[in-house]
């Protein structure tokens, strides 16, 4: 690790404004090589703000005042820090140290140390094995077989090594298809269903206005004929049509249905990254609004079009889903180059699909397929490092939101819970772990990140508990077999835990999650006690529940707004790990790297902080700030028409 | 029974009901006085359909050929649809429902006629009444009396018999301030905060009129409310210039020259026709069937129910800051006194008062509230959304309240001791009810019509073990903090229980509710064994 003398502004204020924080508290700001560190001069508190570099998404600085620089930290968590530093040198300075990255080696997850042996890392990145999902699917068998033509990347370079395709499909068929498809993404298994019907996926073909391809025709055919029980394939296309068609003139395009025997087309409509793009930031100003009324919000969450857009691409899944499992029809996905807009309705629909991709080990397994390994480009859309910003698009941050809004609507069908997909979310942008670095599996074998970085799924797998829905049985109804979701305009709304890190810090709300996991955790423990002593039962026992239930975070606000929200907050922190910048590792870190001296004072005092706990004594917006701040516009205060 | 002019056809054989979330069965459908039976013709697992008339608020018929189908909007925002053979049965029927679901008589209504075998007939009507809520309030006894100036409704007609006062002010002072206020409805006591014992009062507008009378008993009767401290509040559900205006037709609001020590908020709160017109847009734009975000947005915002929501809540919790942090006392009025007044009064104190957060509270608060201190739910709940009938002074007023109690609930999921199903339960029946609760629309009529003697009260029904099993939160753990609400609008967010509530979707909200019940018994069983 670049050994780099701690720079250290002190007299700093810090302001977090997407906590909805409205005081600055002072303190003093520490630029490591990897993150910017926040110390509050407030002896009693000495709270910590962590914010990585490779979250911090843009950096602005304001004109200099007569009281100092300013600079304004968005990160790509939606945080937003205020921070004033009295000397412009200083504000220089730190500029600079917060600017992205610019190579690879910069990046945290080089240097980040989980205090891991090398066997141990080897471990972590076999914890998620696509082959033996593929297998528990029931692939390879008499239909679908595993395919060497894309062994070293020698067909396509974006496709992982390991692909599955009908097994009428030759190696001449796979590489001639490949010639004709955009970035040489060929037709292979995404999901196979029930051992009858697929999901394939692939990119746009070269057709333009009249091409065609006889090796692409026969691997669709091979594609159709894998699925015995049905005599044609849909082919969806997820973009708008008129896009599909605009491509035509640049010699790509969409299967010719006269070329093609026995498929169906269909268009879905799913806008492209530039539209996601501007479409994101426009809700996450809604989000960001300071007390907006019901319809200046209302009117910024249609303006956005954000919702739509997600229901575009749930649509597109349950297109697929359905007719996969009620037609029982096999479907091959593409837009442009196969690897957003497919990822997500592939992914979406397999979530719909089967159960397995509900569970938490199921979601990283589904990921790690429809998005790592089929080629999703984490490093440009993420902007992982300072490149091109029109490469720039929340893809998988829409994937995550369309999860989310059906947890919202089956509550009782996931095993994860809200901040796992936050915690992911947190994680694709972060660079803290190698797994979502890179472009394609080819890049991230010639990086050897495996043998540089950590994988961040064995790390979520240990802190599921934290991750876990209450609610989840697998045995339940709503759990089994396929999702079957309204799309109805009214069952989307906007993700306040991913958008709104103002509101999450009102008045911690009683959570009803965190009473009902303490109450599962409790039941379990209850039976076991009682399946090991079988002898009558004491009143020292009857205590128990009644004592744990009461230690549970404080689930109530207070009587009086000040005392109140500062009390509860300490819950909040435990219960919101996600909502860091710094992902809840980052802790670990800092009391485990000595490498990252920074004068701190005891370690013993950093561990007792959360770097969540942030919003610990700042006084915070909620309900009642907003009365008080109206009242004075609304009332009349002072002002008796009477006296006039 | 004089029903039966109105019923030419009681029997149709051979008839489709179509409802939501069901398959559609075939059965006998037959008209009573106050009810349509539909019974499934299935020997095995038969199935029946009992729907209050009076539940009905809209019905479309159509013809084609010999059978006709009859469309009925309900109160409840259900919608079901009758396939009826024969075209002369049908138009009998169809005529039927619309005479019979909208009968002005109160007293031919059909809780005068419910009497279920489980249940007699009360010795006490309600859960409490005016004067055994004083009794039980001892820290009242020094500084307030309870009053029975108004024991033949003399004083004021909507008030109940009994009402709570300052002490120190006697009944012809009152008889005096009642003069000065909308309907006689002088300022009473409606909440007293345990902690600093500051108050909350309730009554009508002042007549002040464009001369600016004054009325020196009314004043003494605020002054003595705030004796002992240095001020006290006036929130006015109206804005200055509609308090102002008001002035024009004999009302107005309390001057700053003669009531100094009192300062004054208003805050526009929409009630009347306006309200009921929000309920109209937002129904339509649940059923909208266009599957198109932008126009689902955008008729949500259109409808501004939710800023009516917002609205009720801020203002509540002004009301609480008021009371709670502030320390001093409030008067709460609008013009009539009789809808938005109660509504933040009824949801401060739910903020405030732990008490009133259980499932006695609530009901409790309710009865004080809405029935004793005079609703006038004939008139607001008469028709619902889908009506085609010209508005009259129908308007929302206690489905908006719900709302607010659903948002509070959803805030602070542990902290109140009922659960949604009651809330939908309240907004069904206060439209079309077995009981005899939410009937009439003051005390003085419910005593005309011995409404007391000769139907059932639904909150004494409620409150029956099983009901009350049934309608608890699994959940709730008494807090003695106030719950203060979020207003931001993204907190706030559309009750599909209610509106929604015949769709798939809030079937899946509803397991998980079940679910929750279920988990927290199993719970308490093992921490019991």
């Amino acid at each position: 690790m670049e050994h780099i003398r701690t720079p250290k502004v002190e007299n700093v204020r810090l302001l977090d404004r997407s906590s909805g924080q409205r005081k600055a508290s002072v303190g003093t700001l520490y630029l490591s090589a990897t993150h910017a560190i926040f110390v509050e001069n407030n002896p009693e508190t000495r709270k910590e703000t962590w914010v990585l570099h490779s979250m911090v998404s843009s950096v602005e600085r304001p004109p200099t005042t007569s009281s100092g620089g300013q600079l304004i930290l968005r990160c790509k968590d939606f945080q937003i820090f205020q921070i004033f530093i009295p000397q412009e040198r200083d504000c220089v300075c730190a500029c600079v140290r917060a600017r992205v990255c610019v190579c690879y080696s910069e990046l945290y997850c080089l240097s980040f140390n989980p205090n891991v042996n090398k066997e141990e890392r080897e471990e972590s990145w076999n914890f998620i094995d696509l082959a033996a999902d593929y297998k528990r699917m029931g692939v390879p068998n008499n239909l679908w077989v595993a395919t060497a033509a894309n062994s070293e990347y020698r067909v396509c370079d974006t496709y992982p090594s390991e692909l599955f395709v009908p097994k009428s499909a030759t190696p001449a068929i796979i590489v001639g298809s490949s010639r004709f498809r955009s970035r040489g993404r060929f037709p292979a298994l995404s999901v196979f269903f029930a051992l009858q019907a697929a999901v394939c996926r692939c990119s746009q073909p070269l057709s333009g206005f009249s091409g065609r391809c006889q090796e692409d025709e026969m691997m669709l055919q091979a594609l159709m004929k894998s699925n015995p029980g049905s005599d044609y394939i849909y082919v969806v296309d997820t973009r708008p049509k008129l896009n599909a068609m605009a491509n035509r003139a640049a010699g790509k395009g969409y299967e010719n249905e006269d070329h093609y025997t026995n498929i169906k087309l269909q268009f879905i409509g799913i806008e492209n990254i530039h539209v996601m793009r501007s479409s994101q930031q426009k809700i996450v100003d809604v989000g960001e609004m300071r007390s907006p009324s019901v319809t200046d919000f209302l009117w910024g969450l249609e303006n956005s079009g954000w919702l739509k857009h997600i229901k575009a691409i749930l649509d597109a899944g349950v297109f697929v889903a359905r007719a996969v499992a009620d037609e029982g029809v096999s479907v091959l996905v593409h837009c442009s180059d196969g690897w957003d807009r497919t990822a997500q309705a592939c992914s979406v629909a397999s979530i719909l699909l089967d159960p397995y991709y509900r569970t938490i080990r199921g979601l990283m397994v589904l990921i790690q397929r429809d998005w790592v390994s089929f080629g999703h480009k984490f490093s440009h859309r993420y902007a992982h490092l300072d490149r091109d910003p029109k490469e720039v698009s929340p893809v998988i941050d829409q994937f995550l939101e369309c999860v989310w809004q059906l947890s919202e609507q089956f509550p009782c069908a996931f095993e994860f819970n809200e901040r796992f997909l936050i915690a992911i979310h947190a994680h694709v942008y972060s660079c803290q772990y190698g797994t979502f670095l890179g472009n394609s599996q080819k890049e991230r074998r010639d990086m050897r990140l495996h043998e540089r970085t950590h994988s961040v799924w064995p790390q979520l797998w240990k802190d599921r508990g934290k991750y876990t829905n209450p609610l989840y049985k697998a045995e339940q109804s709503q759990s089994q077999g396929v999702l079957r979701p309204n799309t109805s305009p009214y069952c989307f709304k906007m993700w306040k835990g991913l958008y709104n890190h103002a509101e999450k810090s009102t008045p911690p709300r009683q959570s009803p999650a965190d009473f009902l996991s303490a109450v599962r955790e409790e039941s379990q423990q209850l039976e076991e006690e009682l399946t090991n002593h079988q002898e009558p039962i004491t009143w020292e026992k009857i205590e128990v529940p009644r004592r744990r239930t009461s230690c549970l975070p404080q689930r109530h606000s207070g009587p009086d707004p000040p005392t109140l929200y500062r009390e509860p907050i300490a819950s909040l922190a435990q219960d919101s790990s996600h909502t860091l910048s710094s992902a809840p590792a980052n802790q670990k870190t800092h009391t485990k790297e000595p490498a990252l001296s920074l004068p701190l004072g005891p370690h013993g005092q950093l561990k007792s902080h959360d770097p969540d706990d942030l919003s610990t004594c700042s006084d915070l917006e909620s309900g009642v700030a907003d009365l008080s701040s109206r009242s004075s516009s609304g009332g009349d205060v002072g002002k008796d028409p009477d006296l006039e | 029974m004089e029903f039966a002019e109105h019923i030419k056809t009681a029997n149709v054989e051979d008839v489709v009901l179509r409802q939501p979330l069901q398959p559609p069965s075939r059965g006998t459908l037959c008209i009573t006085g106050h009810h349509l039976l539909f019974s499934d013709r299935e020997e095995s697992d038969s199935r029946q359909v009992l729907l209050l008339l009076r539940n009905i608020d809209a019905i479309e018929k159509r013809m084609s050929g010999s059978s006709g189908t009859i469309t009925m909007k309900c109160k409840d925002l259900r919608v079901l649809q009758l396939d009826i053979p024969g075209m002369e049965q049908c138009l009998n029927i169809a005529h039927s429902i619309e005479t019979l679901s909208c009968l002005d008589c109160v007293s031919a209504m059909y809780p005068f006629f419910y009497r279920p075998v489980d249940l007699s007939l009360p010795e006490q009507w309600g859960l409490s009444s005016p004067e055994m809520h004083y009794s039980q309030m001892k820290e009242l006894y020094e500084k307030w009396r309870l009053s029975t100036v108004n024991r033949d409704y003399s004083v004021c007609p909507s008030y109940p018999p009994a009402v709570i006062v300052p002490k120190s002010i006697d009944d012809d002072t009152l008889k005096k301030a009642a003069k000065f206020r909308q309907g006689g409805r002088f300022p009473v006591l409606c909440y007293y905060h345990k902690k600093n014992g500051m108050v909350i009062m309730r009554s009508s507008q002042p007549l002040l009129g464009a001369n600016r009378k004054r009325c020196k008993e009314d004043e003494l009767l605020l002054q003595a409310v705030i004796e002992g401290s240095d001020k006290g509040y006036i929130i006015d559900t109206r804005s200055m210039q509609q308090a102002q205006q008001a002035r024009m037709t004999g009302g107005g609001f309390e001057s700053k020259s003669f009531y100094d020590r009192w300062k004054r908020f208003h805050r526009q709160m929409e009630r009347g026709k306006a309200l009921q017109e929000s309920l109209i847009k937002l129904v339509e734009a649940c059923g909208d069937e266009s599957n198109n975000m932008d126009r689902w947005l955008s008729k949500l915002e259109n409808s501004k129910w939710l800023s009516h929501v917002q609205n009720a809540l801020s203002t509540a919790g002004l009301l609480v800051e008021c009371v709670e942090r502030d320390g001093h006392s409030v008067l709460v009025h609008g013009s009539e006194g009789t809808d938005c007044s109660l509504l933040i009064s009824t949801l401060a104190q739910l903020i405030m008062d732990p008490c009133c957060r259980t499932m006695e509270g609530f009901l409790g608060l309710l009865e004080r509230e809405w029935i004793q201190a005079r609703h006038p739910f004939q008139q607001r709940c008469a028709h619902s959304a889908y009506s085609h009938a010209r508005l009259q002074q129908e308007s929302p007023v206690f489905l908006l309240l719900l709302d607010c109690v659903w948002q509070l609930w959803r805030q602070f999921p542990l902290a109140l001791g009922f659960s949604e199903a009651l809330l939908l339960r309240l907004a069904t029946e206060v439209y079309a009810s077995d009981y005899g609760t939410f009937l009439c629309n003051s005390d003085q009529e419910r005593c005309a019509l011995e409404v007391k003697e000769r139907t059932h009260c639904l909150f004494r029904a409620l409150l029956r073990p099983t009901e009350r099993d049934y309608y608890s939160n699994p959940l709730y753990e008494r807090t003695e903090l106030a719950i203060w609400p979020s207003v931001h609008p993204q907190s706030l967010q559309l009750w599909k229980g209610y509106f929604l509530r015949w769709t798939q979707q809030v079937r899946h909200l509803e397991e998980a509710q079940e679910e929750i019940r279920n988990m927290v018994i199993e719970w308490g069983k093992l921490a019991r064994s």
